[in-house]
């Protein structure tokens, strides 16, 4: 405590030096109170705004739930109309889908065939490909490599879907023909390839986060009784990152299932029900895109047939995301 | 008796490290997959489309005859609609981060506009499409306009805006706003003062990559049913118009038909990705020069 | 119209004037103060009257509610959502926790410095100049006016006044303290509220503040949080010993550090605890 007293005393020396050269005993000519007070008076609108602001962010904050609402409303509506001419039951069960006939039937199932298929092809791509990636990028790749593939890798993620639609069409398909010549021009097998390598990236780069967050203790729990990187990997941070990693399938999936352009573009327009990958399928997505650009007349049940099956696409990928956002929840809790 | 056996032991070991090596390298092509399909993607559109570039090209309208055809007409329509999209979801993407950031009490509304919001992102683009074709093409009659396109496209990408101003705005500390919350700011001075200028960086990123994502965008515009046609220039967002990915997609469609459509659509992809790549190099400076330390 | 503005608008002529602890007006006077954060009773009973024209300091073990305080005598402390208070703070006869009373009003006459220096990543003159905008001066001379006036009050205006148009963040931890308290001056408050303003300061930088905290008292009523038992000795007139929640003790400066009062005061100031 003394030796505080004695820093007081030197201080106030100092202190009383420079008191004498201080601005602050002037008189100064603006006297900023005075002008925050006298400009307080005339400010009431800016009170105003303080007050509406609120209801204003509200406002602008409620478009992504109208949008959300618009989206539902208008799938419903016109479904609902397409419903009372086209049993729900027929449209769900029904096999054949001939909208454009004297006397049309509208079977929803080899659009979900050729969804589904095309899916399944790309998951097939996709999955071990992406997962591959994302084992070497965390496990095995050092810094530097990570830091110029990631960057590649995000190249890929970002080229627009109807690039890839072109490249399906104009190379992978002629490829396919070389070595198998039964396959069609238009197949549903080089869109789901191609759709698959576009969806690389995003299994890629989601798994690895799982794998990432994984905390190296664990890994070096598995590594100290010898284990080698493989089996650790596969018994240890692939367990413990599984939520993640099926999550990062299931956003693929839903993916490859709203993907449009790649299938309308190389995949043809046939909506014969078939299993047969080297003949061309109909999306649901192409579906819609045909219908559409055919200048369905408003009002005519093929018209409304667009918005069955587009309610059907969101009801399969609303599913997916929800899906993958309770398995991402549900088992985060592990470590 | 020895439970271990030493020899088995180095037996085993040694193949599982094999094991571990073979698969090493597995794990590594696979990961170079995508990047040779990148590299052959990008050759393939290069060697069939850059001979067709030239200013021609560049500055003439659509004509079916291969040799005079040009994109004018397209790049103008993208451009229209980047007009519309940048303002458009900045406006309503800010607004959206700054009442859920700043001004939303923690609850149920709240967390029901972000779930909403999360789950708007991973609706399929097509379904965006019908939206914009039963509100903005007929319900508000503007018929397949520039307007219809971009709102609709604006639509599609406001997840990915209020996400990154979000982020953005949670990025600023919370020391700055206390500093002017203590010179007796108002929130709204504070928003306005404070907090925006110093998200603006990162704002301006994420608007750049929806941006990017947006005129990239071909599906909804093909359901508001944007021709390709010899249409006039744009000259207002009421008019027509054609965009860079619709006029790749007539022309990928039509490359059964003439072979020469196929090689026009190829250098309207490098003309798009040149502008993605803009975009994208605009985006990181933006992101490397602002980088604030606080 | 705002109901501090009938306050005192004396201009004291400070000369030979603050050697005087005793006797200044009362600026703030606290009664009965309690404060919950959700259930954690943070303050209790406070009962505490300071000055005009005075530095007090406050002093306590860490988690003793110190910052709390402070944060309350401009109602900073509602930043936390679960926060209630009981009791009253009149700020020139006026209770400051009436909900009806503006905060933005309060704040205009409260400033804050905080511990850690936190400059607008704006220029210098933006930084200065921010507080009087925000009030609705924009006048180009007038502003030119008080950013001179702030930093020379600040004692900084000769080592930036030649980089007025550079960002703050280039400035030295020191100058940017200095800085923050030039900002708090551009709108001239009454009260200048510092919460450990100098524990993220090398030695010199906090004397040099220190210094300055003698000269702004001279117009300027000062509340100061420190760690620093010696600084508390050495720049403040009174000192409030805060123990959990409580005011264990309140005197003259000189008074609490020679011949405590409480046994827990003498405890902690002589560093048996916290
Ligand atoms: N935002 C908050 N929410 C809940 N409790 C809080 C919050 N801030 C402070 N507290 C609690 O209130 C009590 C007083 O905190 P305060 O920050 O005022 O202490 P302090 O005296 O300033 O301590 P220090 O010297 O460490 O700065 C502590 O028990 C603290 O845990
Ligand atoms: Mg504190």
């Amino acid at each position: 405590m003394l030796s505080s007293c004695c820093d007081f005393y030197t201080l106030k020396g100092v202190l009383h030096k420079m008191a004498t050269n201080s601005d602050l005993n002037k008189k100064n000519a603006v006297n900023v109170r005075d002008m925050i007070a006298e400009k307080k008076k005339k400010r009431n609108f800016s009170n105003v705004t303080e007050k509406m602001i609120p209801t204003i962010l509200i406002i602008i904050a409620s478009i992504s739930i109208l949008t959300t609402v618009g989206i539902i409303y208008t799938l419903l509506a016109e479904s609902i109309e397409f419903f009372k001419i086209v049993p729900i039951w027929e449209f769900f069960t029904g096999t054949v889908l001939k909208p454009l006939s004297q006397n049309p039937e509208f079977g929803i199932l080899p659009l979900i065939t050729g969804t589904v298929i095309s899916s399944i092809i790309a998951m097939l791509v996709a999955g071990p490909i992406g997962l591959m990636s994302a084992i070497y990028l965390s496990e095995y790749a050092s810094d530097k490599v990570r830091r110029t593939i990631k960057p590649l890798l995000e190249i890929l993620a970002g080229i627009p879907t109807i690039v890839y639609g072109f490249f399906a069409f104009t190379f992978v398909t002629p490829v396919i023909r070389s070595i198998f010549p039964a396959v069609e021009a238009t197949n549903i097998l080089s869109p789901g390839i191609v759709m698959g390598v576009m969806i690389i990236p995003m299994i890629a780069s989601l798994s690895e986060d799982a794998m990432t967050a994984v905390p190296n203790s664990m890994r070096e729990g598995a590594l100290a009784l010898g284990a080698t990187k493989l089996e650790t990997t596969f018994r240890v941070v692939i367990p413990a990152a599984l939520s993640g990693i099926i999550s990062s399938f299931v956003l693929g999936i839903s993916r490859a299932i709203g993907e449009t352009m790649i299938v309308t573009i190389a995949s043809g327009s046939s909506k014969n029900f078939t299993f047969d990958i080297t003949q061309s399928m109909q999306t649901m997505t192409a579906y819609i895109v045909e219908v559409s650009g055919g200048d369905a007349p408003a009002g005519s049940t093929i018209y409304y047939s667009l918005y069955a099956v587009a309610l059907t696409l969101f009801v399969f990928t609303l599913i997916m995301n929800l899906l993958a956002r309770y398995v991402s929840r549900k088992f985060r809790e592990e470590y | 008796m020895k439970y271990i056996d030493d020899v088995q032991v180095q037996k085993r070991m040694s193949s599982r490290v094999t094991k571990n090596n073979v698969l090493k390298n597995l794990f590594l092509a696979a990961t170079l997959f995508g990047l040779v399909v990148l590299a052959i993607l990008l050759i393939r559109v290069i060697s069939q489309g850059a001979a067709w570039i030239d200013w021609n090209f560049l500055t003439g309208r659509l004509s079916t005859n291969a040799d005079r055809a040009g994109i004018m007409g397209a790049i103008l329509g993208t451009s229209w609609l980047m007009l519309i999209v940048i303002p458009v979801t900045i406006f309503i993407g800010v607004g959206t981060a700054i009442y859920l950031e700043l001004y939303a009490k923690k609850g149920k509304f709240q967390s029901f506009v972000a779930t909403n919001i999360s789950n708007l992102a991973g609706v399929p683009s097509i379904v965006y499409g019908l939206l914009g074709l039963t509100i903005f093409v007929r319900a508000m009659d503007f018929g397949n306009a520039i307007i219809a396109g971009g709102l609709t496209l604006s639509l599609l990408v406001l997840p990915i805006v209020i996400v990154a101003a979000q982020e953005a705005i949670r990025a600023v500390p919370q020391h700055l706003s206390e500093a002017s919350y203590g010179m007796g700011a108002t929130k709204w001075q504070t928003v306005k003062g404070i907090i925006l200028p110093a998200a603006i960086p990162g704002i301006l990123t994420g608007s750049i990559l929806a941006l990017s994502r947006a005129i990239g965008e071909t599906a909804p515009l093909t359901v508001l049913g944007i021709p390709a046609l010899l249409i006039p220039f744009p000259g207002n967002i009421f008019d027509t118009f054609t965009a860079l990915p619709m006029q790749i997609y007539y022309w990928t469609l039509d490359s059964s038909l003439v072979q020469e459509y196929a090689y026009l659509a190829a250098a309207t992809i490098i003309v798009l990705l040149v502008l993605l790549f803009l975009l994208n190099s605009i985006a990181i400076i933006i992101r490397n020069k602002f980088q604030q330390r606080y | 119209m705002s109901p501090l503005n009938d306050g005192k608008k004396v201009k004291v002529d400070v000369k030979g004037n603050n050697d005087s602890p005793i006797g200044n007006e009362i600026v703030y006077d606290t009664n009965d103060l309690n404060l919950w954060y959700g259930q954690t009773h943070a303050l209790k009973d406070i009962n505490l009257s300071i000055h005009e024209k005075e530095v007090t300091a406050i002093i306590g073990p860490s988690g003793c509610g110190k910052s709390t305080y402070i944060k309350t005598l401009n109602r900073m402390v509602e930043l936390v959502p679960s926060v209630r208070t009981t009791g009253t703070i009149t700020y020139k006869g006026k209770n400051i926790l009436d909900k009806s009373f503006k905060v933005e009003d309060l704040r205009t006459h409260v400033g804050m410095v905080f511990q850690k220096p936190n400059p607008f990543p704006k220029s210098i003159y933006d930084n200065i100049t921010y507080g009087p905008k925000i009030h609705g001066i924009r006048n180009k001379k007038v502003l030119d006016e008080i950013v001179e006036k702030s930093l020379r009050g600040a004692s900084i205006w000769d080592e930036v006044k030649d980089r007025l148009n550079e960002n703050a963040y280039g400035l030295s931890g020191g100058q940017q303290q200095r800085l923050c308290i030039a900002r708090c001056l551009a709108i001239e408050p009454n009260v200048i509220l510092m919460d450990e303003p100098t524990s993220a300061l090398d030695p010199k930088s906090t004397l040099r503040i220190e210094e300055l905290m003698q000269e702004l008292k001279k117009e300027y009523s000062i509340i100061i949080v420190t760690h620093n038992m010696q600084q508390a000795a050495r720049i403040s007139d009174k000192t409030a010993f805060f123990l959990n929640g409580e005011v264990v003790e309140f005197n003259d400066t000189n008074k609490l550090f020679t011949t405590p009062e409480d046994k827990r005061t003498e405890d902690y100031i002589s560093g048996r605890f916290g």
